[in-house]
Protein backbone atom coordinates (compact mmCIF):
# COMPACT_ATOMS: atom_id res chain seq x y z
CA UNK A 1 0.00 0.00 0.00
CA UNK A 2 1.37 3.70 -0.64
CA UNK A 3 1.01 4.80 2.56
CA UNK A 4 1.27 8.72 1.72
CA UNK A 5 -1.06 8.74 -1.15
CA UNK A 6 -3.82 6.87 1.02
CA UNK A 7 -3.15 9.35 3.76
CA UNK A 8 -3.02 12.82 1.79
CA UNK A 9 -6.32 11.67 0.94
CA UNK A 10 -7.37 11.29 3.99
CA UNK A 11 -8.03 8.08 4.62
CA UNK A 12 -7.76 7.42 8.99
CA UNK A 13 -7.01 3.78 8.40
CA UNK A 14 -3.70 4.51 6.58
CA UNK A 15 -3.38 7.30 9.11
CA UNK A 16 -3.32 4.63 11.66
CA UNK A 17 -1.36 1.92 9.91
CA UNK A 18 1.61 4.68 8.82
CA UNK A 19 2.20 5.91 12.68
CA UNK A 20 2.49 2.16 13.68
CA UNK A 21 5.21 1.76 10.65
CA UNK A 22 6.85 5.31 11.67
CA UNK A 23 6.80 4.14 15.91
CA UNK A 24 8.62 1.21 14.48
CA UNK A 25 11.15 2.72 12.04
CA UNK A 26 10.08 0.35 9.35
CA UNK A 27 11.35 1.49 6.15
CA UNK A 28 8.12 1.34 4.81
CA UNK A 29 7.80 4.73 7.71
CA UNK A 30 10.80 6.28 6.61
CA UNK A 31 9.74 5.99 3.14
CA UNK A 32 6.60 7.30 3.60
CA UNK A 33 8.11 10.50 5.57
CA UNK A 34 10.23 11.72 2.69
CA UNK A 35 7.43 11.90 0.61
CA UNK A 36 5.14 13.65 3.16
CA UNK A 37 7.96 15.83 4.04
CA UNK A 38 6.96 18.83 1.32
CA UNK A 39 3.94 18.57 2.91
CA UNK A 40 4.78 19.67 6.29
CA UNK A 41 4.92 22.76 8.34
CA UNK A 42 1.31 23.99 8.23
CA UNK A 43 -0.09 22.49 11.51
CA UNK A 44 1.12 24.19 15.13
CA UNK A 45 2.60 22.39 17.24
CA UNK A 46 1.87 22.46 20.88
CA UNK A 47 2.97 20.83 23.77
CA UNK A 48 1.67 20.37 27.40
CA UNK A 49 4.35 18.74 29.69
CA UNK A 50 3.90 18.98 33.71
CA UNK A 51 4.21 16.60 36.68
CA UNK A 52 2.21 13.35 36.61
CA UNK A 53 -1.15 14.11 38.24
CA UNK A 54 -1.38 17.62 37.17
CA UNK A 55 -4.50 17.25 34.67
CA UNK A 56 -2.58 17.39 31.72
CA UNK A 57 -4.87 14.87 29.75
CA UNK A 58 -7.62 16.62 31.03
CA UNK A 59 -6.91 20.30 29.97
CA UNK A 60 -5.76 18.31 26.75
CA UNK A 61 -9.61 17.18 26.22
CA UNK A 62 -11.03 20.21 26.99
CA UNK A 63 -8.77 22.44 24.93
CA UNK A 64 -8.81 19.92 21.78
CA UNK A 65 -12.82 20.69 22.55
CA UNK A 66 -12.41 24.33 22.53
CA UNK A 67 -10.64 24.22 19.25
CA UNK A 68 -13.68 22.41 17.69
CA UNK A 69 -16.05 24.58 19.11
CA UNK A 70 -15.13 27.86 18.17
CA UNK A 71 -12.16 27.68 15.44
CA UNK A 72 -13.29 24.59 13.60
CA UNK A 73 -9.70 23.52 13.97
CA UNK A 74 -8.64 19.73 13.37
CA UNK A 75 -7.05 18.48 16.05
CA UNK A 76 -3.87 15.65 16.10
CA UNK A 77 -3.20 14.33 19.90
CA UNK A 78 -0.09 11.98 20.14
CA UNK A 79 0.01 11.10 24.28
CA UNK A 80 3.30 9.98 25.61
CA UNK A 81 2.92 7.31 28.71
CA UNK A 82 6.62 5.50 29.59
CA UNK A 83 7.37 2.02 29.15
CA UNK A 84 8.07 -0.54 31.39
CA UNK A 85 12.52 -0.29 31.71
CA UNK A 86 12.18 -3.86 33.04
CA UNK A 87 9.34 -5.76 30.89
CA UNK A 88 9.33 -3.01 28.08
CA UNK A 89 5.66 -3.04 28.60
CA UNK A 90 3.04 0.06 29.05
CA UNK A 91 -0.26 0.54 30.56
CA UNK A 92 -0.88 4.12 28.18
CA UNK A 93 -4.49 5.74 29.87
CA UNK A 94 -4.39 8.99 28.60
CA UNK A 95 -7.24 8.19 26.89
CA UNK A 96 -9.63 7.63 29.68
CA UNK A 97 -9.50 11.22 30.56
CA UNK A 98 -10.19 12.12 26.37
CA UNK A 99 -13.81 10.48 26.19
CA UNK A 100 -15.40 13.85 25.15
CA UNK A 101 -13.46 13.69 21.88
CA UNK A 102 -14.79 9.99 20.92
CA UNK A 103 -16.84 10.28 17.61
CA UNK A 104 -15.26 13.27 16.08
CA UNK A 105 -13.93 12.64 12.79
CA UNK A 106 -12.04 16.06 13.63
CA UNK A 107 -10.04 14.78 16.25
CA UNK A 108 -7.31 12.26 15.93
CA UNK A 109 -5.39 10.22 19.14
CA UNK A 110 -2.81 8.21 19.58
CA UNK A 111 -1.22 7.12 22.61
CA UNK A 112 2.29 6.41 22.77
CA UNK A 113 4.85 4.33 24.86
CA UNK A 114 8.39 6.12 25.62
CA UNK A 115 10.13 2.58 24.36
CA UNK A 116 13.17 3.45 26.67
CA UNK A 117 13.99 7.06 25.69
CA UNK A 118 13.91 9.55 27.89
CA UNK A 119 13.61 13.08 27.96
CA UNK A 120 9.45 13.39 28.09
CA UNK A 121 8.83 11.99 24.44
CA UNK A 122 9.44 8.94 22.36
CA UNK A 123 12.39 8.35 19.40
CA UNK A 124 9.49 8.73 17.13
CA UNK A 125 7.46 11.52 18.38
CA UNK A 126 8.63 14.11 16.24
CA UNK A 127 7.89 11.87 13.39
CA UNK A 128 4.55 11.07 14.03
CA UNK A 129 4.14 15.15 14.41
CA UNK A 130 5.13 14.99 11.23
CA UNK A 131 2.87 12.65 9.73
CA UNK A 132 -0.58 14.23 11.58
CA UNK A 133 1.09 17.60 9.99
CA UNK A 134 1.32 16.20 6.67
CA UNK A 135 -2.22 14.73 6.87
CA UNK A 136 -4.17 18.06 7.44
CA UNK A 137 -4.13 18.27 10.81
CA UNK A 138 -4.27 22.17 12.08
CA UNK A 139 -3.52 21.48 15.26
CA UNK A 140 -1.00 18.70 16.69
CA UNK A 141 -1.00 18.39 20.43
CA UNK A 142 2.36 16.51 22.20
CA UNK A 143 1.42 15.38 25.78
CA UNK A 144 4.73 14.53 27.48
CA UNK A 145 5.08 11.58 30.15
CA UNK A 146 4.61 13.13 33.42
CA UNK A 147 7.73 14.96 33.59
CA UNK A 148 10.26 16.56 36.70
CA UNK A 149 12.89 17.94 35.99
CA UNK A 150 14.82 17.70 33.07
CA UNK A 151 12.21 16.20 30.43
CA UNK A 152 12.28 19.08 27.76
CA UNK A 153 12.74 17.91 24.20
CA UNK A 154 8.86 18.83 23.93
CA UNK A 155 10.35 22.58 23.58
CA UNK A 156 12.62 21.65 21.07
CA UNK A 157 9.77 20.09 18.78
CA UNK A 158 6.30 21.87 19.62
CA UNK A 159 6.29 26.14 18.55
CA UNK A 160 3.86 26.88 22.09
CA UNK A 161 4.95 24.79 25.32
CA UNK A 162 2.76 24.35 28.05
CA UNK A 163 4.03 23.76 31.47
CA UNK A 164 0.72 22.56 33.90
CA UNK A 165 1.59 22.86 37.50
CA UNK A 166 -1.64 22.06 40.27
CA UNK A 167 -1.81 23.72 43.65
CA UNK A 168 -0.52 21.73 46.84
CA UNK A 169 2.45 19.95 45.28
CA UNK A 170 4.71 21.79 47.80
CA UNK A 171 8.29 21.13 47.45
CA UNK A 172 7.85 19.27 44.11
CA UNK A 173 7.16 22.97 42.37
CA UNK A 174 10.62 24.04 44.02
CA UNK A 175 12.45 21.32 42.59
CA UNK A 176 11.21 21.71 38.91
CA UNK A 177 12.26 25.19 38.81
CA UNK A 178 15.32 25.04 37.39
CA UNK A 179 14.25 22.40 34.72
CA UNK A 180 11.01 22.51 33.14
CA UNK A 181 9.52 25.93 33.87
CA UNK A 182 12.21 27.56 31.86
CA UNK A 183 10.53 25.83 28.78
CA UNK A 184 7.13 27.27 29.44
CA UNK A 185 5.75 29.68 26.89
CA UNK A 186 2.55 29.76 28.59
CA UNK A 187 2.57 28.45 32.77
CA UNK A 188 -1.00 26.55 33.54
CA UNK A 189 -2.18 26.42 37.41
CA UNK A 190 -4.61 23.54 36.78
CA UNK A 191 -6.86 22.40 39.12
CA UNK A 192 -7.10 26.43 40.73
CA UNK A 193 -10.27 25.19 42.56
CA UNK A 194 -7.99 23.79 45.59
CA UNK A 195 -6.36 25.50 48.35
CA UNK A 196 -3.08 27.07 48.23
CA UNK A 197 -3.73 28.19 44.16
CA UNK A 198 -2.69 31.55 45.72
CA UNK A 199 0.81 30.84 46.46
CA UNK A 200 1.21 28.44 43.60
CA UNK A 201 0.54 31.13 41.29
CA UNK A 202 2.91 33.89 43.58
CA UNK A 203 6.03 31.32 43.32
CA UNK A 204 5.53 31.15 39.65
CA UNK A 205 5.65 35.18 39.42
CA UNK A 206 8.10 35.47 41.16
CA UNK A 207 10.18 33.28 39.42
CA UNK A 208 9.13 34.92 35.73
CA UNK A 209 10.27 38.18 37.78
CA UNK A 210 13.72 36.99 37.51
CA UNK A 211 13.66 36.63 33.78
CA UNK A 212 11.32 39.51 33.21
CA UNK A 213 11.62 42.59 35.51
CA UNK A 214 7.84 44.07 35.56
CA UNK A 215 5.98 47.12 38.16
CA UNK A 216 6.18 45.33 41.39
CA UNK A 217 4.53 46.82 44.59
CA UNK A 218 6.62 46.00 47.47
CA UNK A 219 5.47 45.99 51.29
CA UNK A 220 7.60 47.39 53.82
CA UNK A 221 6.64 48.38 57.02
CA UNK A 222 3.32 48.29 56.03
CA UNK A 223 3.99 51.12 53.38
CA UNK A 224 3.80 50.14 49.63
CA UNK A 225 6.32 50.94 47.24
CA UNK A 226 5.57 50.78 43.50
CA UNK A 227 8.81 49.86 41.41
CA UNK A 228 8.66 50.92 37.56
CA UNK A 229 9.63 48.05 35.19
CA UNK A 230 12.74 49.06 33.49
CA UNK A 231 12.62 50.68 30.30
CA UNK A 232 12.19 48.38 27.68
CA UNK A 233 14.14 48.92 24.28
CA UNK A 234 12.98 47.98 20.89
CA UNK A 235 14.54 44.46 21.24
CA UNK A 236 12.61 43.84 24.53
CA UNK A 237 8.96 44.72 22.95
CA UNK A 238 9.27 41.37 20.94
CA UNK A 239 9.85 39.67 24.46
CA UNK A 240 7.18 36.72 25.22
CA UNK A 241 6.53 37.11 28.69
CA UNK A 242 5.13 34.02 29.79
CA UNK A 243 1.33 34.27 30.93
CA UNK A 244 -0.10 32.36 33.92
CA UNK A 245 -3.47 30.92 33.60
CA UNK A 246 -5.63 29.61 36.13
CA UNK A 247 -7.96 26.52 34.68
CA UNK A 248 -10.30 23.65 36.39
CA UNK A 249 -9.62 21.04 33.49
CA UNK A 250 -12.52 18.62 34.75
CA UNK A 251 -15.29 21.50 34.64
CA UNK A 252 -14.16 23.69 31.56
CA UNK A 253 -12.58 27.10 33.57
CA UNK A 254 -10.73 29.16 32.29
CA UNK A 255 -9.92 27.00 29.00
CA UNK A 256 -11.08 30.13 26.57
CA UNK A 257 -8.75 32.28 28.24
CA UNK A 258 -6.44 29.77 28.08
CA UNK A 259 -7.17 29.28 24.16
CA UNK A 260 -6.74 33.12 23.75
CA UNK A 261 -3.12 32.99 25.29
CA UNK A 262 -2.25 30.39 22.76
CA UNK A 263 -3.45 32.27 19.77
CA UNK A 264 -1.85 35.71 21.02
CA UNK A 265 1.72 33.20 20.87
CA UNK A 266 1.03 32.55 17.88
CA UNK A 267 1.03 35.79 16.67
CA UNK A 268 3.96 36.91 18.88
CA UNK A 269 5.91 33.75 17.10
CA UNK A 270 4.77 34.96 13.64
CA UNK A 271 5.48 38.87 14.27
CA UNK A 272 8.87 38.92 15.89
CA UNK A 273 10.51 35.76 13.78
CA UNK A 274 10.41 33.32 16.56
CA UNK A 275 8.50 30.85 14.57
CA UNK A 276 11.11 30.81 12.01
CA UNK A 277 13.84 30.31 14.24
CA UNK A 278 12.21 26.91 15.35
CA UNK A 279 11.22 25.49 12.60
CA UNK A 280 15.17 26.21 11.92
CA UNK A 281 16.58 25.48 15.37
CA UNK A 282 14.48 21.98 15.41
CA UNK A 283 15.36 20.95 11.43
CA UNK A 284 19.00 21.50 12.05
CA UNK A 285 18.75 19.22 15.15
CA UNK A 286 16.98 16.47 13.74
CA UNK A 287 19.78 17.30 10.61
CA UNK A 288 22.52 16.67 12.95
CA UNK A 289 21.08 13.83 14.60
CA UNK A 290 20.14 12.11 11.49
CA UNK A 291 23.99 12.65 10.08
CA UNK A 292 25.18 11.21 13.52
CA UNK A 293 23.10 8.17 13.02
CA UNK A 294 23.99 7.37 9.40
CA UNK A 295 28.11 8.48 10.65
CA UNK A 296 27.80 5.73 13.46
CA UNK A 297 25.98 2.91 11.25
CA UNK A 298 29.35 3.60 7.95
CA UNK A 299 31.92 3.23 11.07
CA UNK A 300 30.16 -0.03 11.81
CA UNK A 301 30.32 -1.05 8.33
CA UNK A 302 33.46 -0.06 7.85
CA UNK A 303 35.83 -1.29 10.84
CA UNK A 304 36.11 -4.76 11.49
CA UNK A 305 34.83 -5.97 14.55
CA UNK A 306 37.45 -7.68 15.51
CA UNK A 307 39.69 -4.62 15.36
CA UNK A 308 37.32 -2.94 17.19
CA UNK A 309 37.18 -5.81 20.42
CA UNK A 310 41.11 -5.54 20.38
CA UNK A 311 40.95 -2.08 20.74
CA UNK A 312 38.39 -2.10 23.29
CA UNK A 313 40.26 -5.03 25.10
CA UNK A 314 43.58 -2.52 25.00
CA UNK A 315 41.39 -0.05 26.54
CA UNK A 316 39.72 -2.27 29.54
CA UNK A 317 43.52 -3.38 30.25
CA UNK A 318 44.15 0.34 30.43
CA UNK A 319 47.16 0.19 27.62
CA UNK A 320 45.25 2.80 26.10
CA UNK A 321 42.75 5.63 26.92
CA UNK A 322 39.44 6.11 25.28
CA UNK A 323 40.28 9.14 23.17
CA UNK A 324 43.50 7.36 21.74
CA UNK A 325 41.07 4.60 20.90
CA UNK A 326 38.15 6.45 19.69
CA UNK A 327 41.17 8.17 17.18
CA UNK A 328 42.76 4.79 16.12
CA UNK A 329 39.44 3.12 15.07
CA UNK A 330 38.24 6.84 13.43
CA UNK A 331 42.12 6.83 11.80
CA UNK A 332 42.63 10.09 12.54
CA UNK B 1 14.21 -0.54 13.16
CA UNK B 2 12.88 -1.42 16.66
CA UNK B 3 10.73 -4.32 17.79
CA UNK B 4 7.41 -4.88 17.00
CA UNK B 5 5.58 -4.73 20.16
CA UNK B 6 2.01 -6.03 20.68
CA UNK B 7 -0.92 -3.27 21.42
CA UNK B 8 -3.99 -4.24 23.12
CA UNK B 9 -7.05 -2.14 23.43
CA UNK B 10 -8.74 -2.75 26.94
CA UNK B 11 -12.07 -1.72 26.68
CA UNK B 12 -14.76 -1.80 29.36
CA UNK B 13 -18.27 -1.43 27.38
CA UNK B 14 -21.36 -1.13 28.73
CA UNK B 15 -23.24 0.26 31.82
CA UNK B 16 -21.44 -2.11 35.04
CA UNK B 17 -18.68 0.02 36.70
CA UNK B 18 -16.62 -2.75 37.60
CA UNK B 19 -13.62 -2.40 35.86
CA UNK B 20 -10.68 -4.56 38.46
CA UNK B 21 -10.92 -7.34 36.23
CA UNK B 22 -10.06 -5.21 33.27
CA UNK B 23 -7.25 -3.72 35.19
CA UNK B 24 -5.47 -6.65 36.17
CA UNK B 25 -5.49 -8.19 33.05
CA UNK B 26 -4.17 -4.93 31.42
CA UNK B 27 -1.50 -4.90 34.20
CA UNK B 28 -0.78 -8.89 33.58
CA UNK B 29 0.50 -7.54 29.68
CA UNK B 30 2.12 -4.77 30.38
CA UNK B 31 4.32 -6.97 32.57
CA UNK B 32 4.15 -9.38 29.56
CA UNK B 33 5.63 -6.77 27.67
CA UNK B 34 2.64 -5.36 25.75
CA UNK B 35 1.73 -2.48 25.02
CA UNK B 36 -1.78 -1.74 26.82
CA UNK B 37 -4.37 1.22 26.08
CA UNK B 38 -6.69 1.65 28.78
CA UNK B 39 -9.88 3.34 28.24
CA UNK B 40 -12.13 2.91 30.70
CA UNK B 41 -15.38 2.86 31.62
CA UNK B 42 -18.82 3.01 29.88
CA UNK B 43 -17.71 2.32 26.42
CA UNK B 44 -20.01 2.32 23.82
CA UNK B 45 -18.69 -0.04 20.86
CA UNK B 46 -18.75 2.65 18.59
CA UNK B 47 -16.09 4.38 20.89
CA UNK B 48 -14.17 1.22 21.07
CA UNK B 49 -14.11 0.74 17.59
CA UNK B 50 -12.99 4.52 16.69
CA UNK B 51 -9.87 3.83 19.28
CA UNK B 52 -9.03 0.41 17.90
CA UNK B 53 -8.27 2.32 14.56
CA UNK B 54 -6.84 5.15 15.66
CA UNK B 55 -4.11 3.10 17.57
CA UNK B 56 -3.68 0.39 15.31
CA UNK B 57 -4.05 -2.25 17.87
CA UNK B 58 -3.62 -6.16 17.26
CA UNK B 59 -5.97 -7.12 20.03
CA UNK B 60 -9.17 -5.70 21.55
CA UNK B 61 -9.79 -7.13 25.21
CA UNK B 62 -13.39 -6.21 26.53
CA UNK B 63 -14.42 -6.66 30.06
CA UNK B 64 -18.17 -7.15 30.11
CA UNK B 65 -19.55 -8.21 33.61
CA UNK B 66 -23.17 -6.95 32.97
CA UNK B 67 -24.62 -9.76 30.39
CA UNK B 68 -24.48 -7.75 27.40
CA UNK B 69 -22.03 -9.53 25.67
CA UNK B 70 -24.77 -11.24 23.56
CA UNK B 71 -25.16 -7.26 22.15
CA UNK B 72 -22.00 -5.31 22.33
CA UNK B 73 -20.07 -8.33 20.80
CA UNK B 74 -21.61 -8.70 17.54
CA UNK B 75 -21.90 -5.15 17.21
CA UNK B 76 -18.50 -4.24 17.78
CA UNK B 77 -17.05 -7.05 15.20
CA UNK B 78 -19.61 -5.15 12.57
CA UNK B 79 -17.89 -1.80 12.87
CA UNK B 80 -14.32 -3.25 13.33
CA UNK B 81 -15.19 -5.23 9.78
CA UNK B 82 -16.78 -1.89 8.43
CA UNK B 83 -13.38 -0.04 9.05
CA UNK B 84 -11.19 -2.37 7.54
CA UNK B 85 -10.15 -3.92 10.92
CA UNK B 86 -11.31 -7.69 10.67
CA UNK B 87 -7.78 -8.92 11.21
CA UNK B 88 -8.10 -7.33 14.63
CA UNK B 89 -8.39 -10.22 17.34
CA UNK B 90 -10.69 -9.95 20.29
CA UNK B 91 -10.63 -11.46 24.00
CA UNK B 92 -14.17 -11.36 26.21
CA UNK B 93 -13.42 -11.55 29.78
CA UNK B 94 -16.48 -11.92 31.95
CA UNK B 95 -19.15 -13.61 33.70
CA UNK B 96 -19.98 -15.22 29.91
CA UNK B 97 -22.49 -18.67 30.11
CA UNK B 98 -20.69 -22.01 28.18
CA UNK B 99 -23.14 -21.64 25.45
CA UNK B 100 -22.73 -17.88 24.88
CA UNK B 101 -19.03 -18.83 24.87
CA UNK B 102 -19.49 -21.00 22.25
CA UNK B 103 -21.81 -18.96 20.12
CA UNK B 104 -19.29 -15.80 20.27
CA UNK B 105 -16.39 -17.89 19.00
CA UNK B 106 -18.50 -19.04 16.12
CA UNK B 107 -19.26 -15.38 15.36
CA UNK B 108 -14.91 -14.61 15.36
CA UNK B 109 -14.32 -14.09 19.02
CA UNK B 110 -10.74 -15.55 19.35
CA UNK B 111 -10.75 -16.21 23.63
CA UNK B 112 -13.53 -16.25 26.45
CA UNK B 113 -12.39 -16.10 29.90
CA UNK B 114 -14.46 -16.76 33.25
CA UNK B 115 -14.03 -15.80 37.09
CA UNK B 116 -10.27 -17.66 37.99
CA UNK B 117 -9.01 -17.28 34.40
CA UNK B 118 -5.37 -17.25 34.94
CA UNK B 119 -2.88 -14.09 33.38
CA UNK B 120 -1.11 -16.67 32.21
CA UNK B 121 -3.56 -18.56 29.96
CA UNK B 122 -4.29 -14.86 28.97
CA UNK B 123 -0.78 -13.83 27.44
CA UNK B 124 -0.11 -17.51 25.98
CA UNK B 125 -3.42 -17.35 24.04
CA UNK B 126 -3.00 -13.46 23.33
CA UNK B 127 0.74 -13.49 21.55
CA UNK B 128 -0.15 -16.78 19.84
CA UNK B 129 -2.89 -14.98 18.06
CA UNK B 130 -1.25 -12.05 17.17
CA UNK B 131 2.22 -13.75 16.00
CA UNK B 132 0.39 -16.80 14.72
Amino acid sequence: MNYSQAVLSGDRLALARLLTQVENEAPEGRAALIELFPHTGQAHLIGVTGAPGTGKSSLVNQLTLHFRKTQNKRVAIVAVDPSSPFTGGAVLGDRVRMRDLSGDSGVFIRSMATRGSLGGLAQSTANMAQVFDAAGFDIVIIETVGAGQSEVDVARLAHTTLVVEAPGLGDDIQAIKAGILEIADILVVNKADRPGVENTEKSLKSMLELAHPTERVFQHHGQSTRVAAPKQDSSSALMWIPPIQRTVAIEGKGISELAQSITRHVTHLTHSGGWAIRERTRLEVELDSLIREKLVSRFRDEVPQKQYDDILEKVIQRELSPWEAAAMLTYE
Amino acid sequence: MTEKKIRVLVAKPGLDGHDRGAKVVARALRDAGMEVIYTGLRQTPEMIAEAALQEDVDVVGLSILSGAHMALTPRLLELLKYNGQSHVKIFIGGIIPDEDSHRLKEMGVTGVYGPGASTEDIIRDVKLAVTG
